[in-house]
């Protein structure tokens, strides 16, 4: 079998092209966890309600985004949704609506799960105390619920950064389309996928542990 | 393991000498020689924190002794090396610690019952799985012992449908069908609720009639005094005071000794 | 709006979902037994008590939990045939992806089964004489299949939303019989509408035997 000569310096020759991948994977994360963080708090306010036809919307919102692939929102933002509304969406576009909309229902229920984990001792004595039902969510509820939430929060933000990947789909020029580019200019696969993995892999192991550190300091309050 | 030898009449079945237990540096046993005869029932009492729990523990290995020996039927257990120092370090083989646990037998605090196995499940598991019997003749084995602790109409209820009590007694039958040598009894009505521990404590007692050699840890000192015939006083890790029950508790020799049993309201002077 | 849903293409396009559906069914299922396996081992490396297997055991479940899915498959199928100088089909390549992928969650999930065993379960089976091996085997192993059975069977959704990403190697499951049919037909929104609906329909279910039997162990409890 022939030696295969491994060679990442023709592929690192190209980190221009990788570091604006990098660049496009951070801003659509970081807008669709913003967007994500919004819309869950939205979202979760109708599967909390009173009211049955919202909490029925809610559920829906929810279970829709939960029980079907990420790629298959992006593809219908990016082809089907166009064709509903009449409007015309590129890439960049397609992929914040599908990640944003992914990343709410995903929010809204580490909120609901938070929430509602929250017994109902505590929700007693705040009313008891004369406090009406939003007072208590926000003075007594939350902020104990806020801890809880923190971890599971995390744990879904690191996982919209993974579907941000799925944009590439779309021709969307984040890191992994990038990536596609690069292999394909330098004839190179293994050594392109290979660093992208790597990339990757540091880029959520270090975000991890950053965010384990701040748990743990957390912890310590 | 040799052959088992015939006993000369009164010797030890289960012994300690010098016997040490450190968790990092806190030492909790500090040196117990003790002497188990066939036949005793021995009641190890003491304050939190005497290291009660641990010498009944190191007995059948759930801790490894840091120091000392123990020896069953005559044979140390543990390969010992001395170092050229003169310094002993001992190693115990999981194979030489699962052979004495067959012969020793021990009933928990938390009862320690499987919850995925039924009750005659739960006292088959060690015939069948440990000492290789058949399972119908183990089935009937564990029926038998469980009509022995008053539950032979509970033979497939799973734990979890069971009370405290109940519980405890099937943890109970579990470790006699292993039919051990000696069996060891760590606080075992310590997680039950008062109207439970009375059919606990009769079930030990009816084990008593039977002549077996048993070592009970407790903090019920009027129980102790009717079920053992020999009581061990231990404080700070060492044996503080020893004697028959009727000495120990009705003539306590020294000063902690009298402090500590006065403190139970049977026997406040 | 003037736009007319196109019914009679959903039912024409019907049959060609479902040669789709077969394979994602086989993708699924082949993954998850091999993730199921190979995860079982490597949790036994997690809690080895020789440092070194625990390390490695480690390395594996974080580089395949921080590395994008996508990404994971892409290697496998351009990358990896370099290394071994043979070419895989699209199905392997994405069946090796999947099923590492799903074993280093598979892996944390026996994991913390295991360490979720309270200690006195160990020292009921040794009291009887019985041999670690033997205690994992019948008291411990038992009890962990029971408590992570609703973990085991969220991580099956994760699987079978997952291999729609086949689809970017050309795999023919669901998702890419969709994207065919979109651009031959140029109707994405009655075929993607489907499609989505497809998955739903195949992925709820297992949603909610999960939610079910994690009611049914809270009121065992």
């Amino acid at each position: 079998m022939q030696q295969y000569e491994w060679d990442f310096g023709a592929v690192l020759a190209y980190w221009p092209m990788l570091l604006q991948g990098l660049w496009g994977t951070v801003a659509i994360s970081v807008l669709a966890i913003i967007l994500g963080i919004l819309g869950g708090g939205l979202v979760a306010t109708l599967r909390m309600s009173r009211h049955t036809p919202l909490r029925v919307v809610g559920t829906i919102y929810v279970e829709f985004y939960r029980n079907t692939p990420g790629i298959v929102h992006f593809f219908w933002v990016y082809y089907a949704l166009p064709v509903v509304a009449n409007v015309n969406l590129g890439p960049l576009e397609a992929a914040i609506i599908a990640l944003a909309t992914q990343s709410s229902a995903f929010y809204a229920e580490v909120l609901r799960g938070g929430i509602q984990s929250i017994g109902k001792g505590q929700w007693e004595g705040a009313t008891a105390l004369g406090m009406s039902h939003t007072e208590a969510l926000r003075r007594i509820i939350v902020p104990q619920a806020a801890r809880r939430m923190v971890a599971p929060f995390v744990e879904r933000s690191f996982e919209i950064i993974k579907t941000s990947s799925l944009a590439s789909t779309l021709a969307y020029g984040e890191l992994l389309y990038q990536g596609m580019q690069v292999a394909s200019i330098t004839y190179r696969p293994l050594e392109t996928y290979t660093l992208l993995a790597l990339i990757y892999f540091l880029l959520l192991y270090l975000l991890s542990s950053l965010a384990k550190l701040a748990e743990d300091r957390l912890q310590e309050v | 393991m040799s052959d088992t030898p015939t006993p000369e009449a009164g010797a030890p079945i289960l012994r300690s000498v010098g016997l040490r237990k450190s968790f990092g540096s806190l030492d909790v046993l500090k040196g117990i020689d003790l002497d188990v005869k066939r036949g005793d029932r021995i009641a190890i009492i003491g304050g939190s924190g005497s290291g009660k729990s641990t010498l009944l523990r190191c007995l059948n290995f759930m801790e490894c002794p840091t120091g000392g020996q123990v020896i069953l039927d005559g044979e140390r257990i543990g390969d010992a090396r001395v170092a050229k120092d003169g310094s002993e370090t001992i190693t115990y083989r999981e194979r030489d610690l699962m052979a004495v646990r067959k012969r020793v037998g021990m009933v928990f605090q938390q009862f320690n019952l499987f919850p995925h196995m039924s009750t005659v499940e739960n006292v088959m598991e060690g015939l069948v799985t440990v000492l290789r019997r058949p399972k119908a003749e183990a089935r009937e084995r564990a029926a038998q012992e469980l009509a022995r602790v008053g539950l032979g109409d509970k033979l497939d209820v799973y734990p979890g449908r069971l009370s405290g009590g109940q519980q405890q007694r099937v943890a109970i039958a579990r470790a006699l069908a292993m039919d051990p040598e000696v069996l060891l009894f760590d606080e075992p009505t310590s997680s039950l609720d008062p109207e439970l521990v009375g059919e606990v404590l009769r079930t030990i007692l009816s084990l008593a009639e039977d002549g077996r050699t048993m070592l009970l840890v407790t903090h019920e000192l009027g129980f102790a005094y009717r079920f053992a015939t020999h009581v061990i006083y231990l404080s700070d890790g060492v044996v503080h005071e020893t004697g028959t029950a009727e000495e120990v508790f009705r003539n306590p020799q020294r000063d902690k000794t009298r402090a500590f049993i006065a403190r139970s309201s049977e026997f406040s002077l | 709006m003037g736009y007319q849903f196109d019914f009679s293409m959903v039912i024409k396009i019907l049959p060609v979902l479902w040669r789709g559906v077969i394979v994602t069914v086989e993708l699924t299922v082949a993954c998850l037994a091999v993730g199921l396996i190979l995860g079982f081992f490597v949790a036994l490396l997690r809690v080895s008590p020789a440092a070194p297997l625990r390390f490695v055991g480690r390395a594996f479940v974080e580089i395949f939990r921080n590395i994008p899915a996508l990404i994971q498959l892409i290697w496998f199928f351009y990358a990896f045939p370099i290394v071994i100088g043979a070419q895989l089909s699209p199905f392997v390549a994405a069946v090796l992806g999947i099923s590492l992928n799903t074993a280093a969650f598979s892996a944390e999930i026996y994991r913390s089964g295991i360490q979720s065993i309270e200690r006195g379960q160990w020292e009921g089976a040794m009291a009887i004489g019985m041999s670690r091996a033997a205690t994992f085997r019948r008291v411990v192993l038992p009890q962990v299949f029971r408590r992570m059975l609703p973990a085991f069977t969220n991580r099956a959704v994760e699987v079978a939303k997952v291999t729609s990403l086949a689809s970017v190697l050309s795999v023919h499951e669901l998702m890419y019989q969709g994207r065919v049919l979109s651009s031959t037909f140029y109707r994405p929104l009655e075929i993607l509408t489907t499609v989505g609906l497809v998955y739903l329909v195949m992925i709820y279910p297992m949603t909610w035997a999960s939610a079910a039997m994690e009611r049914r162990m809270r009121r065992r409890a």
